[in-house]
């Protein structure tokens, strides 16, 4: 089933599927849930040695993979909680602080 | 063809909570998961005999609380079962945040709740502190009058719970001791004849399902929909009302016993009225009787449908009387509201044009017996108020010692 709810915040009462039942299953993915962070993890990939401990760590599945190797971390999802740098064996992440990051990034945006 | 009703029924003598049991085996749930309390205790011990007896297929999960009661009922009713519990006052009380649930995620199972008051002083007798605590829950709440009525009300229950535009949980109320522990004569339809009526539980969502994955109790925060789900149970319980109606017709037509929302006598021609719900409403019957026996133009309701309350149908019956007595075995600590039967007539009445007088009597707390003497006091008093038109005292306490 593809559940369309592209306009789900306009939808009268009667629309929605009773007691708050998800049809389509599995689509917390259309959900994002990275706004929620305070901490910001930062990946090296110069030091990164492939280990995957931190994915094996991640509560969020937030580590991105492709072909058994670590691509990058998902910011959709992730939430900071910062257990993939304490895990870590190579130091090669690092948390940051968020607001600092964004403020940073919102800068770049505006002189680009 | 007429039917022989006699044919169908078995006229039987037992008591209250063997009648519900009963009516439980023809209903043969998938699941009940059951604590027992009392003065439901015998329910849910004579329903585990019938299910160690191999007299039904249900799985009978005997659970460690009524928390746990509800919460495996919700499990069970969520991955598809058609799934049953039973109940009595601090039990009820333990169940409390499942039953939102329950409500919430529309699951319809059906609990008979034998009406027992809730501690304190601990006292294991009857009265409807219990369920008048549980009527925001968003269940639907029939009343018996006796164990006849249980048992037909425990078979509607499943039919109306069912329904695809109500997917409500249903409570069924009994009078703890008075109904559930008193033998009593009643008719039980056939096995066919009940199967028939209550007929195949067919979710259409649920959880083990495979071909159709279903999240059920996802998180609906601040962003979320929580608002739109609520308005959509006010909606099912505002149907319900047309629901427990034809359901209650189509029972009729199968047992010869119909059911409506609420029952009256004399109301063509009466001037004041008593409203009672439970078991009290056989005695009052009975006083009302012996009244207009005598010529007074006294009439009852006997309330069967507490949950949806029936606002119209209650206005409209009570449309030009003099004045109206609620009984309520219950109070609700307002502070002098009274009682929660009779608050909420209240209110179904503030639209009517002309008003009857109201007056309440709160009694049988804790089990406090009600003799017709304490009827007849009641009914003396409301015809005094129909004659002077004059309420001195809104709130009354029937049989209390002052």
């Amino acid at each position: 089933m593809n559940w369309d709810i592209k306009d789900i915040k306009d939808w009268d009462w009667r629309k929605h599927p009773r007691g708050g039942l998800i049809r389509d299953a599995g689509n917390a993915k259309k959900f994002k849930t990275g706004g929620w962070r305070s901490a910001r993890p930062l990946w090296d990939e110069e030091k990164c040695v492939q280990c995957l401990i931190c994915h094996i760590f991640c509560p969020d599945c937030s580590i991105k993979t492709k072909d058994e190797k670590m691509t990058g971390i998902d910011y959709d999802f992730c939430k900071g909680c910062g257990i993939c740098a304490y895990e870590c064996p190579h130091d090669a992440i690092t948390m940051i602080d968020e607001a600092e990051a964004r403020k940073k990034e919102e800068a770049e945006e505006g002189r680009a | 063809m007429a039917v022989n009703f006699k044919d169908i029924n078995k006229t039987v003598a037992l008591v209250g909570t063997d009648a519900v049991a009963e009516a439980m085996r023809q209903i043969d749930p998938d699941v009940v998961a059951a604590y027992p309390i009392t003065p439901q205790t015998a329910i849910v011990e004579t329903f585990a005999q019938m299910v160690a007896d191999g007299k039904v297929n249900t799985n009978y999960v005997p659970v460690e609380s009524e928390h746990s009661a509800m919460s495996a009922a919700i499990g069970a009713s969520s991955a598809g079962a058609r799934v049953m519990t039973a109940t009595a006052s601090q039990g009820l009380a333990l169940m409390w945040e499942l039953l939102y649930i329950a409500s919430g995620l529309r699951l319809p199972i059906v609990m008979p709740n034998v009406n027992r008051a809730l501690s304190a002083p601990i006292n294991i007798h009857c009265d409807h502190g219990d369920s008048m605590g549980a009527r925001d829950t968003g269940w639907i709440q029939l009343f018996s009058e006796n164990a006849q009525e249980a048992y037909d009300n425990t078979l509607q229950a499943m039919r109306i719970a069912e329904h695809k535009d109500i997917l409500l949980p249903v409570m069924v109320l009994l009078d703890g001791f008075i109904i559930s522990h008193a033998i009593d004569r009643l008719d039980l339809v056939d096995d066919d004849v009940a199967k028939k009526f209550v007929g195949q539980y067919k979710p259409e969502d649920y959880m083990l399902n495979a071909s159709q994955p279903l999240c059920v109790g996802a998180f609906d925060g601040l962003y979320g929909y929580f608002f739109e789900f609520k308005r959509q149970q006010e909606e099912a319980m505002r149907n319900s009302v047309k629901v427990i109606q034809d359901v209650g017709k189509e029972y009729g037509a199968v047992s010869g016993r119909p059911y409506d929302l609420f029952e009256s006598v004399g109301l063509e021609d009466a001037e004041y009225v008593l409203i009672a719900l439970g078991s009290a409403a056989g005695t009052v019957r009975s006083e009302v009787e012996c009244l207009r026996e005598q010529g007074l133009p006294i009439g009852m309701i006997k309330l069967r449908v507490f949950r949806p309350f029936p606002a119209k149908e209650l206005a409209a019956a009570l449309a030009g009387k003099k004045a109206v007595a609620v009984m309520d075995r219950s109070d609700t600590f307002a502070g002098g509201m009274g009682g929660p039967v009779f608050i909420e007539l209240r209110s179904a009445l503030y639209e009517e044009e002309k008003r009857p007088l109201l007056v309440n009597y709160v009694y049988g707390l804790g089990g406090r017996d009600l003799p017709v003497q304490l009827v007849n006091q009641a009914a003396t008093e409301l015809g005094e108020i129909a004659k002077s038109g004059q309420v001195k005292q809104m709130v009354n306490y029937l049989g209390l010692k002052e």
